[in-house]
């Protein structure tokens, strides 16, 4: 394959362009970090060209967003188990070939379930025990996440509607949903209090956390998790991804899923009940986004806004994609956003916003420009025409 | 390949390592001028002050603040930590505490959807202040540590009012529109008691003025969005608006007016530069003041106010300079007059007897002062033949709806 026209002299290009069928795993790793470097001294040089600022010490900065205090370290680990949650759950469809964008949607309508059972339930309620309160908590969570899930897979099994725009659309019903609770219960304020705070005998009703021997960090006069908070959320996360990834590799089901994703009318061929399949998918799917609602809403904020899913449900399908649907990858592209997103918050603050969130943002795009571009690499060699064949094609 | 691959990543290394290079002996200059101006303020003190805001300096309500948060540390002698882009979610709370990590002493907030997270992380760090602007729930927590301020804006909309009266009596005498066409247009955030208070002391401010003036008011529902702000201004001006003003905190108004030729009185600051030929005088909260007294109280261990009020005698409420270019003759020595009047106390914005709520005149009106989730009145407000506004807790609480203001949409977010 020659990417190059032929000239009139039929002279042989410079080079051409061949598939790889077999490259090693250091190998592409070696391109990957190659590729990362590549970008960091792009990102360097324009850093020196706009702002004059040393980019050692940018770097520096950004390495501190995530690292520089345990207590950055445990907010990297927090919002890095939300994302890679939220990936989770996007994964199976898109290994079904089924464009789920609209997992902020379904993370935003888990957390409303987490929400109204807490409120309703809760001291700010019906005040029932903690024990009633939190089970039912997660069961709203997974429903209320389930159905907005499923609602697109159905038309699309049924009618073949497109997923895409369906999904889409979902969200931003969703967004007006949490908008009208958000009126209702704040008073005009807009912003609704945090639940059950602010009480002497603040049970904590339907808050997910661990009992305060195992983490301290509750106690106290404080409500909202401070740091260590958030260890019960990266512990759940961690066993998803394990149970996703062995969902997806080892069961019938999952099995079904790729097949699917492969060619639907193989699918049939072999007697896979596609609807079914894509079904249930979806409710998987949706649950997983479920649980990442729960674990904002009942776990961390005891809140929700629109923005209570943090554009995650967009950024999960570049996590999902980067690591090419392997949830244990997904770890690592999770990172790299997070990493990323909190270095260029420091960075903004550090450098008194001479470099703003904007152009960290920039910076941002341009290493997972060269990221995704390296794939190119992984997947084609470059071959340079010897120069002597060349010159014998031009005689 | 392997060689061109190589070759291609050393040039690059080189180019990169060549421009670090580069880039640090222009430092190094900048460097050691920073370590002097930092070795002499460090000779006053090392406290550090740490600032949580919304937006970065894009927005003119954000940058209003960072220019105050800069000033006033400046001005103390203190650094200045910020913090810019925290959304009103627990990332308000992690980024206060990780203020404090880093040897705050004082903290600020500037976002109304910060004040829940705020209150949580000075429960955890009593020994650390906190302050969060436009907030109401200072003065009925009980939280030492935490505070609220605001400013009487409403005065300095008042006179920015005034300033737009002139204008619209200079229309009207030189033939340009007809009494009752005085209509001034308003681009609002959202249709709360901050935003309402806003408007009705501006348009009373216009009224006393030009008696015939009205006002319609179409709101965006987001504090920034460029282009609602500039559609909404745009259908003002079609409806029949002769004189915009807005409380919201983009450009998006002052553009389309600029645009249109039409007069606008702005907020959070001068537009003066993007629009010359329409803008005649914008009112800001300056907050500096505010953060000087917040953080000097701080470094001396002393107690400050739980819920402060900045008026026109702190020099919390400040107009801009009127552009001569758009504004009235006279709007300058007029604004003065009037606001020696405000500061006597011989004239309130809201006097009962200059506005009607459904063609009566109120003498009674119980206000959401306490914050609650049902918001309940709780507190009477109408005293001495005026609406007490700011002066039961900092945050606005004026929500009437009073005649002569017609409202072509509400937006509750």
């Amino acid at each position: 394959m020659t990417i190059m026209k032929k000239h009139k002299s039929e002279r042989d290009p410079l080079f051409h362009v061949v598939r790889r069928t077999d490259i090693s795993f250091g190998k592409a790793m070696l391109i990957r970090v190659l590729a990362v470097l590549a970008a960091l001294v792009l990102c360097g040089i324009i850093i020196v060209l706009i702002t004059g600022e040393n980019p050692f010490e940018m770097y520096k900065y950004m390495f501190d967003g995530s690292f520089k205090t345990p207590r950055k370290f445990w907010a990297m680990l927090q919002d890095l188990a939300l994302l890679l949650c939220v990936a989770l759950a996007l994964t199976p469809a898109f290994k079904m070939r089924f464009w789920n964008i609209g997992g902020e949607g379904q993370v935003l309508m888990g957390g409303l379930g987490a929400l109204i059972t807490m409120k309703l339930l809760g001291d700010d309620g019906a005040h029932l025990p903690h024990a009633v309160i939190l089970p039912l908590t997660i069961l709203a969570a997974i429903v209320f996440g389930a159905i907005w899930g499923v609602i697109p897979a159905i038309f699309k099994a049924f009618w073949n509607t497109n997923e895409t725009l369906f999904t889409l659309m979902m969200n931003y019903i969703a967004i007006q949903i949490v908008l009208y609770f958000q009126f209702i219960w704040s008073g005009g304020s807009n912003t609704i209090p945090i639940v059950n705070a602010g009480r002497e005998t603040s049970t904590y009703a339907g808050w997910l956390r661990l009992p305060a021997e195992i983490d301290p960090s509750f106690t106290g006069s404080t409500v909202v998790p401070s740091s260590s908070g958030f260890l019960l959320n990266i512990i759940i996360v961690a066993v998803l991804t394990v149970a996703v990834f062995f969902y997806l590799r080892n069961s019938k089901q999952g099995y079904e899923i790729s097949v699917v994703g492969e060619s639907e009318n193989t699918a049939r061929y072999i007697g896979i009940n596609v609807k079914k399949v894509i079904i249930r998918t979806m409710i998987i799917s949706g649950i997983l986004c479920g649980i990442a609602g729960l674990l904002i809403v009942a776990g961390t904020d005891h809140t929700i806004d629109t923005n209570s899913a943090r554009g995650y449900g967009f950024t999960a399908i570049l996590v999902s994609w980067l690591a090419k649907f392997n949830p244990f990858y997904m770890i690592l592209t999770s990172f790299l956003i997070v990493f990323l997103q909190k270095g260029s918050i420091e960075l903004a603050s550090k450098t008194n916003n001479i470099i703003n969130s904007n152009f960290a943002e920039v910076l941002i795009a341009i290493i997972i420009f060269f990221i995704i571009g390296c794939e190119f690499f992984i997947n084609y060699k470059i071959m340079f025409n010897p120069r002597k064949k060349r010159k014998e094609a031009e005689a | 390949m392997k060689k061109i691959i190589a070759l291609v990543l050393a040039v690059l290394f080189v180019c990169g390592a060549l421009a670090a290079c580069g880039g640090n002996a222009g430092n190094n200059t900048k460097a050691t001028a920073d370590q002097k101006t930092d070795a002499t303020t460090a000779a006053k003190s090392d406290f550090k002050a740490g600032f949580i805001f919304l937006h970065d300096e894009n927005s003119t309500y954000d940058l209003n603040f960072i220019n105050a948060a800069k000033a006033a540390c400046e001005n103390l002698g203190v650094e200045c930590v910020i913090k810019t882009g925290i959304p009103e979610s627990n990332d308000a709370k992690q980024a206060a505490l990780e203020l404090v990590d880093e040897g705050c002493g004082f903290i600020f907030a500037d976002s109304f959807g910060h004040e829940p997270f705020i209150l949580e992380a000075a429960k955890e760090n009593p020994d650390v202040q906190f302050a969060h602007a436009t907030g109401t729930r200072a003065h009925t927590e009980n939280v030492a540590n935490f505070h609220n301020a605001f400013a009487s804006i409403y005065e300095g909309r008042y006179l920015a009012g005034v300033a737009a009266g002139m204008k619209l009596n200079e229309m009207i005498e030189s033939g340009k529109i007809t009494a009752e066409q005085a209509k001034i247009g308003y681009v609002g955030a959202f249709t709360y008691a901050e935003v309402i208070s806003g408007y009705t002391s501006f348009f009373l401010g216009a009224r006393s003025i030009c008696p015939t003036a009205t006002m319609e008011v179409q709101f965006t529902g987001s504090w920034y969005d460029q282009d609602a702000e500039n559609e909404a201004a745009t259908t003002l001006i079609k409806n029949g608006c002769v004189l915009i003003s807005q409380h919201a905190d983009s450009m998006g108004a002052p553009t389309a007016c600029e645009d249109a030729g039409v007069p606008d009185v702005s907020y959070n600051g001068s537009t003066v530069d993007a629009c010359p030929n329409t803008f005649i005088v914008s009112s800001r909260i300056d907050w500096t003041p505010y953060l000087e007294y917040a953080i000097k109280a701080t470094m001396n261990g002393e107690a400050f106010d739980t819920d402060w009020t900045g008026t026109l005698a702190t020099g919390s409420v400040v107009l801009t300079e009127v552009n001569e270019k758009a504004a009235a003759a006279g709007t300058q020595a007029k604004i003065d007059e009037v606001k020696a009047k405000l500061e006597s106390g011989e004239l309130h914005v809201f006097d009962t007897a200059t506005f009607t709520k459904d063609g009566k005149t109120l003498d009674s009106y119980m206000a959401d002062v306490d914050t609650d989730e049902a918001f309940t009145p709780d507190t009477e407000v109408i005293a001495d033949g005026y609406f007490h506004e700011s002066e039961k807790r900092s945050a606005p609480y004026f929500d009437l709806q009073i005649d002569g203001i017609t409202l072509l949409n509400t937006n509750f977010g």
